[in-house]
């Protein structure tokens, strides 16, 4: 199942990559592959950001802005419900 | 019910020193999933402070992470309970735990495991190694309507609170006579109940055959012949409450279907931003038009 198409903010540097393969390993949504020994994105929209692949890159070469795809968190955030079981901490 | 389960080394059959460590999350079902697991593998189970939140969630929000670890690897003295220095951890602790960085600190190599506990044991027979089929979440017709209770649950109390509002206001118009009151009623009662099913229930349910990648569009393309059924069971009803219910009841499906981006496995924080711009304003119109022309329909009344 794919979510909304051409939003996601993952980004994967080819030339800071060392092509170890840990985001292949973390990735929840089977977003990389290799070919040709080299690790590039391939199902971009099946991305979520939930960030396992930046936070394990040792070479920074992916980026993306992590967090929750929860429209209930965003809502608590909006009436400003700090404790509800749901939240977004950054904009 | 308390649902955290200590922090802390625990030890599965006769673990010795080559014997692999498990670490995972203070939930407790989780934990005893995992100790279902391995329960025929003499191994250690590391159980990390999560504030009994579950490995994902955990994760998530950082409580599953680099400093829970490396404390709890060093508060239960870790390196010389086993000799190795190996940890396996459930892939989806991934957004929380930086690998090389555990490694650089501790000594400890963080080896990421299957996403279901339930492999780990042919985890551990292809030698450590996870198949692509033990690395993604499946969300299947099952998964999703043991979910739907957590949907149904808040939309209803949310439904209640509304429906007590909108009697008081049926009271109201009905000069204080019950019996035209429960009449009134019968309008926004058919409305909120109607929306909760199309929208908490069968969205979830169907995820995966309704059209559009919205959720919103998806609770949409439900509510709508749900409205139309529901008008269909009514003996003549009037233009405007025909009216209420086509627009607040696909409105009201949208939202409730909306919210259940949260508890789905293939949703990102960008397209919901993205859905929620979009949608939200439409829902809350078309709430609010349909409560309009309801009272409008109970001034002719």
């Amino acid at each position: 199942m794919f979510y909304i198409k051409n939003v996601v903010t993952l980004i994967h540097e080819q030339e800071m990559c060392n092509s170890c393969g840990i985001c292949l390993t973390v990735c929840p949504r089977r977003v990389f592959q290799r070919s040709n020994r080299v690790v590039e994105i391939a199902r971009r929209d099946a991305c979520i950001e939930c960030g396992a692949c930046q936070r394990n890159c040792s070479q920074g070469a992916v980026t993306v802005r992590a967090g929750v795809g929860c429209a209930s968190a965003l809502i608590n955030r909006m009436l400003g419900r700090k404790k509800a079981c749901c939240v977004v901490d950054n904009g | 019910m308390n649902y955290r389960v200590d922090a802390g080394l625990y030890a599965i059959g006769e673990p010795t020193a080559e014997s692999p460590v498990f670490v995972t999350a203070n939930y407790k079902l989780t934990f005893d999933l995992l100790r279902r697991a391995v329960a025929s593998i003499d191994s250690w189970i590391l159980v990390l402070d999560t504030l009994g939140i579950n490995v994902w969630c955990a994760a998530g929000k950082g409580s599953f992470g680099n400093d829970e670890l490396l404390d709890r690897i060093e508060s239960s003295r870790l390196a010389d309970v086993v000799s190795h220095r190996k940890l396996v951890l459930p892939q989806l602790a991934a957004p929380g735990v930086a690998g090389h960085e555990v490694k650089a600190l501790s000594g400890f190599q963080v080896i990421y495991g299957p996403v279901s506990a339930e492999d780990i044991p042919e985890f551990l027979k292809n030698g450590f190694k996870a198949e692509e089929r033990m690395r993604t979440k499946c969300f299947g017709f099952m998964d999703r309507l043991a979910l739907v209770p957590m949907e149904v649950v808040p939309a209803v109390k949310s439904g209640l609170l509304a429906a007590a509002g909108l009697f008081v206001l049926c009271f109201l118009f009905a000069g204080f006579s019950t019996l035209k009151a429960l009449e009134y009623f019968i309008i926004p009662a058919v409305s909120i109940g109607t929306s909760i099913i199309a929208g908490a229930v069968l969205t979830p349910l169907f995820l995966p055959w309704l059209p559009g990648r919205a959720f919103s569009i998806k609770g949409f393309v439900i509510g709508l012949p749900s409205a139309f059924t529901v008008v269909s069971f009514m003996h003549n009803p009037g233009v405007l409450e025909t009216a209420v219910l086509l627009i607040s009841i696909p409105a009201v499906a949208a939202y409730l279907a909306m919210n259940f981006t949260g508890s789905s496995t293939f949703t990102s924080l960008s397209g919901v931003r993205k859905e929620m711009r979009l949608a939200l304003p439409l829902e809350i119109g078309g709430t609010g038009a349909g409560l309009l022309l309801w009272i409008i329909a109970l001034l002719g009344a």
